[in-house]
């Protein structure tokens, strides 16, 4: 126990990082965000997620904003396990056919309002993979699309702005 | 060749004079009648010999019809088998009986391919969703990529338990966290598994159909994304999968630093993943503090790269990434820091109890099942199986700096989180010896595409373990064929052994001490 106190003080708050250029992004970001989502959503907006055919690159992006250093949840942005609690659909990859019913049933299952954010180049418009016999491309041939965050795959910082233009568009 | 391999071929092909298929380069292959292909297998089986990978091609433009081919491995020899199938025979004789990891792959043939595996105990379709039309054939070359699927009625034919008390939990595709999508379905007596079924194939997007219609150069690009959390590793093995095949001879400086990519993207990963086996148990403490490591890494390869996760810094021929001197101090500068701080957490997981509590014996695949069932990477090195490519085929400089490579026994849910830190420990030390000997000289070579029907197989150690490419060129010297095996397509099945007789709450902890790829399995 002690060796894990040690370690906090150690650490303190990272969420200062220490690259100047990123850190004023996502400060910028997160403040201007936060406004947003008080307006809108009370506080929080709360995710879900539907990797729709991406290669996991996004999803390690996304799952980065959630680390101390960018600490998503300080701008009230909250991932959630069921759709029926989520604002806002996050989706990666281009849609493949095995998983056009999956993404359009976590969709139908989210209460209104909600929005649906596309991430990374394949989610624009299939990317690589392009559209072909298992792949429909971009999130737009499937779902209404509010905001694509394009980059192979954007870095946490810009998932946050991309959220942040999401939330605007309402 | 050595005299075993000759001795072997000599079985295999029932002929005095050892001829081979000077066309594979990167392996010593040789062709059998189809009826040898299962023979064959049961020798090199007898031999010491595993199933590395099984796939078909469509060889038409060949003026031929298909053929199969499986992949050996016994220590550092490499065989390549293939059989050529007559036309109007679309079957080839299956090898489960001999190798249990020839299952799923032969599956894949069947649905992909229309080749029935004669003999072989479940052909539901595989990848191939139950809704695709029946007729839909996407590799073979009749088949064209834009083909519209509609979608048909039928079901798929789930395992069954039965008794007083069995029921069912299906879970997935869409899953709880931050992760890839698959299906999942338990059955269960109270909390504890009996068995576990699992379905892929949801983020199928016909990345091998891509591939025949990309140039050389996108196809690298493509091969980055087979799986994006080990985008150095795949890029590395097509490239040398290609340069095999051409003949292209990659540059000095762009194999070290290669291996340099490599080793920064274990790091990388393995720091991730300790923290999230941890978090699995409820300590978030070491979770957030794992990920504050491997936060640091990524922007270093940021300010030294170019790219957080190094995508398309490997190319055909070479690099396209160099590093400066100030670059080395940066990264030397960095891993000081950072190893420091991973010895402090390391003592932390070795001291808390109740951490110990959730992963010691949980999870357990049995060195057994392990050799069984053909499993690679650290997966295998946790369950006594002595496999790293690095050190059965190393390309320079692996040679030079030799990785110590950590072997346990005991197959659980430890076993795997530790294997992993023993790595990440000699992945610092490699990344640091091969930059203080960085030699000059230019980024890449030039790329020269292969002549026709000349094909490249290539064996890289990604941080998962062992991934397999084979590309063939076409009569147009395009690709013709190009075979992704990435190491979850052997480990999969090693889940489902691992987690029989755990309770259902351990799983997502199984699940995350194996983080098998989706993707790269799904292709």
């Amino acid at each position: 126990m002690l060796k894990i106190f040690h370690q906090i003080f150690r650490t303190g708050i990272v969420t200062e990082p220490l690259d100047p250029a990123e850190e004023a992004k996502v400060t910028l970001t997160g403040s201007a965000l936060e406004e947003e989502v008080k307006k809108r959503f009370g506080g929080s907006v709360t995710i879900r997620l539907v990797d729709a055919g991406s290669c996991n690159a996004c999803e390690l992006e996304i799952s980065a904003i959630n680390n101390p250093i960018y600490d998503c949840e300080r701008f009230g942005i909250h991932f959630a396990a069921s759709p029926r609690f989520a604002d806002l659909l996050l989706v990666t990859g281009p849609v493949s056919r095995n998983m056009e019913i999956a993404l359009r049933r976590t969709y139908d299952a989210m209460p209104s309002p909600k929005l649906v954010v596309a991430v990374g180049d394949c989610g624009y418009n299939g990317g690589v993979f392009g559209c072909s016999y298992a792949s429909l491309g971009g999130v737009g041939n499937v779902l209404p699309v509010d905001a694509y965050i394009h980059g192979c795959p954007p870095a946490p910082s810009r998932i946050l702005n991309g959220i942040l233009k999401a939330i605007r568009k309402i | 060749m050595n005299g075993k391999i000759q001795n072997l071929i000599r079985d295999i092909t029932g002929k005095g004079a050892v001829s081979t298929d000077a066309s594979v380069k990167g392996a010593i292959a040789c062709e059998v009648e189809k009826t040898a292909f299962s023979q064959a297998a049961r020798i090199l089986k007898e031999a010491g010999f595993r199933l590395m990978a099984e796939w078909a091609s469509d060889e038409t433009f060949f003026g031929r019809g298909y053929a199969v081919y499986a992949a050996y491995n016994d220590g550092s020899d490499y065989l390549v088998i293939k059989s050529a199938l007559p036309p109007g025979e679309p079957s080839f004789p299956t090898l489960t009986r001999h190798f249990q990891g020839a299952y799923r792959l032969e599956r894949q043939i069947d649905s992909l391919f229309g080749l029935t595996p004669a003999g072989h105990p479940d052909l539901r379709p595989w990848i191939k969703h139950e809704d695709w039309p029946a007729e839909a054939y996407p590799l073979r070359k009749s088949f064209a990529a834009s083909t519209a699927m509609p979608r048909v009625e039928r079901e798929y034919k789930w395992a069954k338990a039965s008794g007083e008390g069995v029921f069912e939990i299906p879970v997935g595709p869409v899953h709880a966290g931050i992760i890839e999508p698959g299906h999942f379905r338990f059955q269960a007596v109270g909390e504890d598994i009996i068995n576990l079924e699992t379905r892929l194939g949801y983020v199928h997007k016909g990345i091998e159909k891509r591939f025949e219609s990309l140039s050389w150069d996108e196809a690298a690009r493509l091969s980055g994304r087979v799986s994006g959390d080990s985008t150095v590793a795949h890029a590395v093995a097509f490239c040398m999968a290609a340069e095999e095949a051409s003949g292209c001879v990659p540059t000095d400086r762009a194999r070290y630093l290669r291996a340099v990519m490599i080793e920064r993207e274990r790091i990388a990963n393995h720091l991730g993943d300790i923290g999230a086996i941890c978090n699995d148990t409820a300590f978030a403490f070491l979770h957030y503090q794992f990920s504050i490591l491997r936060e640091k890494v990524l922007r270093t390869n940021l300010r030294i790269f170019g790219h957080r996760l190094m995508m398309d810094r490997v190319v055909l021929g070479g690099v396209s990434a160099d590093i400066t001197g100030e670059g080395v101090a940066a990264v030397l500068a960095e891993l000081n820091e950072v190893s420091g701080e991973f010895e402090r957490l390391v003592r932390i997981y070795e001291d808390s109890p109740s951490l110990e509590d959730r992963v010691f014996g949980t999870g357990v695949l049995t060195p057994e099942a392990a050799n069984a069932l053909g499993v690679v990477g650290f997966v295998a090195r946790s369950s006594g199986q002595k496999l790293d490519a690095r050190l059965q085929n190393p390309f320079p400089p692996y040679d030079r700096f030799v990785p110590r490579v950590p072997l346990l026994r005991s197959g659980d849910v430890h076993a795997r989180a530790w294997v992993r830190i023993e790595e990440v420990r000699d992945s610092f030390r490699l990344v640091k010896e091969m930059l203080g000997e960085l030699p000059g000289g230019p980024l890449a070579s030039e790329w020269v595409r292969p002549l026709p029907e000349q094909s490249g197989f290539s064996v890289v150690e990604g941080w998962r373990g062992e991934i397999v490419y084979w590309v063939q060129c076409a009569p147009d010297r395009g690709i013709n064929r190009c075979m992704v095996r990435d190491p979850s397509s052997m480990n999969w099945l090693a889940l489902e052994q691992a987690v029989r007789g755990n309770i259902v709450p351990d799983f997502p902890l199984c699940n995350k001490s194996f983080n098998q790829s989706y993707s790269g399995h799904d292709l």
